[in-house]
């Protein structure tokens, strides 16, 4: 019985996912962020700007970035078919997944919540409870976020995973869920600021759900999405020949 | 002892059979599969890899059922025909590699062993990416054969080799075959197969069409009926002569010139010149209708 990580499946994902040249395509988005932040530090004269921006920006590229990193540590290897190579060994299933999600994870915290942290240390000072909620909750949220992506991309082809993570973020998150009483309850981003918010106590985060819901739906969903991409790949086939 | 197994074993797509109640077994040595491409060799192989369910019977591998069990692969190695690997890997990272996922004692060391074996050793810290198809191939089986599997599992695994690697590959596949290992492969190329393996299980149309010793299956291959098309200066006469002789089975006249079926191929190729000659008829053409590998298959599965 192998554990639950697997250090040479990690070391294999970190260098398939940066060596698709995405380093830069991942950095982009949290460049611009922080960018956005410096300016508006620099030019804004309303105070409201940093939580407003924070929250739709800044969490924005925490889910687009969970995206593109947990839709390709997984995907990238079904759709080119080198996954074969990994499964053609006795790494159990759930070892595989963990590992790559992790992996996941960590580049996301790298790419997005970190980034998040930094804008808003610009805007407020690096002790701010509103920087420390954030980044709180973009960790959060990418742990989140990533386990859905993986889900998706174990359960459907790549195409199909991209665009469903694409219309969950910009559709459900971005226009139902600030429209639709209730949808918030199964929105990431709701999950992410009722944690970023039990830090920060900001009113302007908009909080749909209190601390406790935010953390127990969170919880659920990755552990769930996780499993259930555990069995995916443990069904994992590849096609045959058809006359 | 018998290694795979396979009882019953149907697998389809919708309203597709791609295997259709296949039962063998495979034991040690070098067992080859062939069959016309699309006939469902891929597919077994797939199954008894455990990279596809059956739809219906059990395909069981070192005792246990392939499908859902990678446990299975400490003592199976596979060599997808999928020509994707790591290419941001050099071979020698990704054998090694394949050889720590396996929790080998010694990772280097395997890894060493298997690039020597395959010949690879001097192109081993280029990277992947730069190799030939050849040359992945070669890497993918080193990669396989790392652990030092029981069972090796390989899908058209000369594909895009030259000849010179083509006949290394064919050595090494044949001298692990005799150290009592069990290497399965597929191949469409009959000449492949020939050389290479003893046993051979023959797959037409998604079943298994014939199954056993090789040389006892390539007789009945030449010994089936073979159609000539013949062109010559007097057909209807020709036809007449054709049609005393015990090795044709039949003659017919068409507008291209005369359909021959030939009972025995080996007599009627010997006595057709002569034939010619002592009625005086020119021969203009001579050339076999159906020597195409489908054709042969499908005698076998009619057989």
């Amino acid at each position: 019985m192998d554990g639950l990580l697997n250090g040479v499946v990690m070391r294999l994902t970190l260098r398939a996912t940066m060596s698709r040249k995405r380093a830069l395509l991942f950095a982009l988005p949290a460049i611009i962020l922080i960018g956005l932040s410096a300016l508006l530090t620099k030019t804004a004269h309303s105070p409201v700007w940093p939580p407003e921006l924070l929250r739709t920006v800044g969490l924005l590229v925490v889910a687009l970035t969970s995206l593109l990193v947990g839709g390709s540590v997984l995907g990238g290897e079904i759709e080119d078919g080198s996954i074969v190579h990994l499964l053609a060994t006795p790494v159990s299933r759930r070892s595989v997944v963990l590992s790559k999600y992790v992996v996941a994870v960590l580049l996301t915290w790298v790419f997005a919540a970190v980034p998040e942290y930094l804008a808003a240390a610009i805007a407020k000072g690096a002790g701010n409870r509103l920087a420390i909620g954030l980044l709180v909750g973009a960790l959060a949220g990418a742990a989140i976020y990533n386990a859905l992506f993986v889900l998706l991309t174990a359960a459907f082809s790549p195409g199909r995973a991209l665009a469903g993570g694409l219309l969950y973020v910009l559709l459900w998150e971005g226009l139902l869920a600030t429209l639709v009483p209730g949808v918030g309850l199964l929105s990431v981003e709701h999950y992410s600021l009722a944690i970023a918010n039990s830090i920060a106590h900001n009113g302007d985060l908009h909080a749909g759900l209190n601390t406790g819901t935010g953390i127990g739906m969170g919880v659920a969903v990755t552990v769930v999405a996780l499993v259930l991409a555990v069995i995916r790949l443990s069904e994992f086939s590849v096609k045959g020949d058809i006359a | 002892m018998t290694a795979i197994e396979l009882n019953g074993v149907s697998r389809w797509y919708g309203n597709i059979v791609a295997v259709n109640d296949v039962t063998m077994t495979i034991g040690p040595g070098v067992t080859g599969l062939l069959g016309p491409n699309g006939a469902g060799k891929t597919t077994i192989l797939h199954m008894i890899a455990g990279f596809l369910a059956p739809s219906r019977g059990d395909v069981i591998v070192a005792g246990h059922s392939s499908w859902r069990n990678p446990a299975m692969f400490r003592e199976v190695g596979l060599v997808p025909e999928r020509d994707s690997v790591y290419a941001f890997l050099t071979g020698q990272e990704f054998v090694a590699a394949t050889a720590r996922l396996h929790k080998l004692a010694d990772p280097a060391g395997a890894a060493r062993r298997a690039i020597e074996l395959l010949e690879m050793t001097d192109v081993q810290d280029r990277k992947i990416s730069t190799y030939s198809k050849g040359m992945r191939q070669r890497i993918k089986v080193a990669a396989a054969l790392v652990h030092d599997p029981e069972i090796v599992l390989l899908d058209e695994p000369f594909n895009g080799m030259d000849p010179r690697q083509r006949l290394h590959m064919m050595d090494v596949l044949s001298a692990e075959g005799a150290r009592g290992r069990v290497i399965v492969f597929s191949s469409h190329i009959l000449e492949e197969v020939e050389r290479l393996s003893g046993t051979i299980q023959v797959i037409v149309g998604g079943r298994l069409a014939a199954s056993g010793d090789f040389r006892a299956i390539r007789r009945l291959m030449t010994n089936r009926p073979h159609v000539f098309m013949l062109r010559s200066s007097d057909d209807r006469a020709l036809a007449a002569a054709l049609m005393r002789r015990p090795a044709v089975s039949a003659v017919e006249l068409t507008s291209h010139g005369l359909q021959v079926r030939a009972a025995d191929y080996g007599t009627f190729t010997r006595e057709v010149a002569g034939i010619t000659r002592d009625y005086g008829i020119r021969l203009l053409q001579l050339s076999p209708a159906d020597e195409s590998l489908e054709s042969v298959f499908a005698y076998l599965l009619a057989a």
